[in-house]
């Protein structure tokens, strides 16, 4: 039986005190690349009780992405957008969401990232990750930024740490480890990425700005 | 001296692309920080290090 919003909303409030609560309540995340980041990123803020995520991708789920993203086999074919916005809602059924099933560009990403408060850069490509991130720095200077780089592969888990670059910009990962170098992506180790990244986002919301 | 990354290097008056280029660096996986600042991509052969700089250079490598 699923809960009522009053009795979902009350369970955060007693996990998370009613203030920090409100907080996360009324902040909108905007994940970019639902991959082996972004998917993880989204449960984690989803699970936390986040006002409303922005699922941006413009890709669809394949047999080669169910190693390390939050996907089930029976989604295989399905846009991301919709597969992850489906899984987010079995659990959490009161979350809010906007999906754009679009690449984001440097002509599309003022509009599609307007109403973020925080925006995850969590795409593949190094060059993709590059340019969201000089893109929100340069041209949307009130926004955060939470990116990551250097996630592949079977290096410690400790080596994966997250770093304040400037005053709304923080990098994930180990800034080294390219998905091109070895055996690619681990689940494990992807996640823990995302990890840092999701709770980056939290400690943001909670006024915690400091790594 | 400038410090970049951590590192104190002589490269005053030296620009940003010229700074990057001799690094090895590929400029369209970089974002460059300029005392707290962005250093928009349109100004890296303009922006000139100037002693005293703090400078971040984040690379990003793939994956994710």
């Amino acid at each position: 039986m699923i809960p009522s919003k009053e009795e979902w909303i009350k369970s955060l409030n007693d996990r998370h005190g009613i203030e920090l609560q409100n907080k996360i309540l009324s902040t909108t995340v905007a994940v970019c690349g639902l991959g082996g980041l972004g998917s993880n990123i989204a449960i984690s803020l989803a699970r936390a009780g986040i006002g409303q995520l922005m699922l941006i991708d413009f890709d669809k789920v394949d047999i080669t992405n169910l190693h390390r993203q939050q996907y089930k086999v029976n989604q295989i074919g399905m846009s991301k957008t919709e597969a992850l916005r489906n899984n987010l809602k079995e659990i959490n059924p009161y979350l809010e969401t906007k999906i754009h099933t679009i690449r984001l560009d440097e002509s599309n990403a003022e509009d599609v990232l307007s109403d973020a408060d925080i925006i995850c850069e969590a795409f593949d490509n190094a060059e993709c990750k590059a340019m969201l991130t000089n893109f929100v720095l340069e041209q949307m200077p009130d926004k955060y930024i939470v990116a990551a780089s250097g996630m592949a592969g079977l290096d410690s888990s400790n080596a994966i740490h997250t770093r304040k670059v400037s005053k709304q910009f923080y990098l994930c990962g180990d800034e080294i480890s390219d998905v091109k170098d070895g055996i690619g992506l681990v689940s494990s180790r992807v996640m823990l990425c995302a990890a840092h990244q999701a709770h980056t986002v939290l400690r943001i919301i909670a006024e915690e700005y400091e790594v | 001296m400038v410090r970049i990354n951590g590192e104190n290097l002589d490269v005053v008056g030296n620009s940003v692309a010229e700074y990057l280029d001799s690094a090895g660096y590929d400029l369209m996986r970089v974002a460059v920080e300029l005392n707290g600042n962005i250093v928009p991509k349109a100004q890296y052969a303009d922006t000139i290090f100037k002693d005293g700089d703090s400078v971040e250079v984040v690379s990003f490598v793939g994956g994710g």
